[in-house]
């Protein structure tokens, strides 16, 4: 029992070393594009991880992929496309835009137009004419008489 | 009228609401495939079990094809493993198999302690094939047809329900489609 706590304790506090990858690039301009590339691509198994922060294995297979791709020397738009080829919309944090992403892209927009319209149309609306109020003589002297004092 | 405009925006809440509740209940795992209706990509890897022969897409025959990624060090594999079984053994459909980034030997001797429902697997070590069919991890099983087009993908292991639910009726109409071309 004892042993088995004290395995429970080492496997909690291990620190996983990750295999990382180590890719020789053959100038600067590559290795930007590859990072680049890496943060804007999503991983299609992990949800809300880049290619860049995930270890999962695809992660890593698909990091290998931009990386021979580069190597290849395709564009980074033909490597975009060669991923939402094979995974779909789904991999790009800055969706295409096309008639299903049109409320995505515009929608904010619209939103603030729309919260900008209703504001003017309150700022436009011309105050209610309050009704005259009479004074009587009595209040009249009594009003006098408090703007004297002060 | 500006009683109706005073509710609008607890109209739009209560819609917002109704949308963002329903979103809770969908998988963001099921991502729709990128590959329906492609065809099935070239490739050339060697087959497991006899790593001297080579394949490609050509080598995958039959009216439908049911191509299942697997892998020894995937645990759902092994949970639809029988039903893939009794998949094979109806005949009705040509089962062939994607083994993923995994060993040839471990992945052999997988086959031999349980059963190998597999007409042939294709050995892809390094995922190659995968990046191919947008596989993400296994168990994966994408649905053939005659002419090479991929109808389905299915994403986590088979079970009798999901062959009834989501297996059957496409292999219906695949089997209609045939007997409409043949006639």
């Amino acid at each position: 029992m004892k042993s088995l706590i004290i395995a429970v304790f080492f496997l909690t506090f291990s620190v996983n070393a990750w295999e990382t990858d180590t890719y020789v690039f053959n100038d600067e301009v590559t290795e930007i594009r590859y990072k680049t590339l890496v943060k804007e691509l999503r991983c299609p198994k992990c949800q809300n991880q880049n290619l860049a922060d995930s270890n999962s294995p695809i992660a890593t297979d698909l990091r290998r992929e931009v990386f021979q791709l580069l190597e290849r020397g395709k564009s980074d738009g033909e490597i975009i496309n060669f991923m939402v080829q094979r995974y779909g919309e789904f991999v790009l944090y800055r969706p295409q835009v096309s008639s299903l992403t049109y409320v995505l892209w515009f929608g904010p927009a619209l939103l603030l137009f729309i919260g900008v319209i209703v504001v003017v149309q309150i700022l436009r609306k011309k105050p209610i004419k309050k009704e005259a109020v009479i004074l009587s003589e009595e209040q009249k002297s009594k009003l006098a008489q408090i703007l004297k004092d002060k | 009228m500006n009683k109706i405009i005073r509710f609008i925006p607890l109209i739009l809440f209560i819609a917002l609401g109704i949308i963002l509740y329903r979103g809770l209940a969908l998988n963001p795992q099921n991502l729709p495939s990128a590959l329906v209706g492609k065809k099935m990509p070239e490739f050339v890897l060697t087959q497991l079990l006899k790593p001297k022969v080579m394949l490609t897409e050509n080598d995958l025959v039959g009216d439908i094809k049911l191509l299942n990624v697997w892998g020894t060090w995937c645990v759902y594999c092994k949970y639809e493993h029988p039903y893939l079984v009794d998949i094979a053994q109806s005949g009705r459909v040509a089962l062939y198999g994607l083994n993923y980034k995994d060993d040839r030997a471990d992945a052999a001797q997988w086959l031999k302690d349980y059963k190998d429902p597999y007409l042939l697997s294709i050995f892809d070590p390094l995922g190659k094939l995968g990046i191919e069919l947008g596989v993400t991890a296994a168990p994966e099983t994408f649905v053939i047809d005659s002419k090479g087009f991929i109808r389905m993908k299915h994403v986590g292991p088979i079970d009798g329900k999901v062959w009834q639910e989501k297996f059957l009726p496409l292999i219906e109409t695949l089997e209609k489609e045939l007997k409409g071309t043949t006639s």
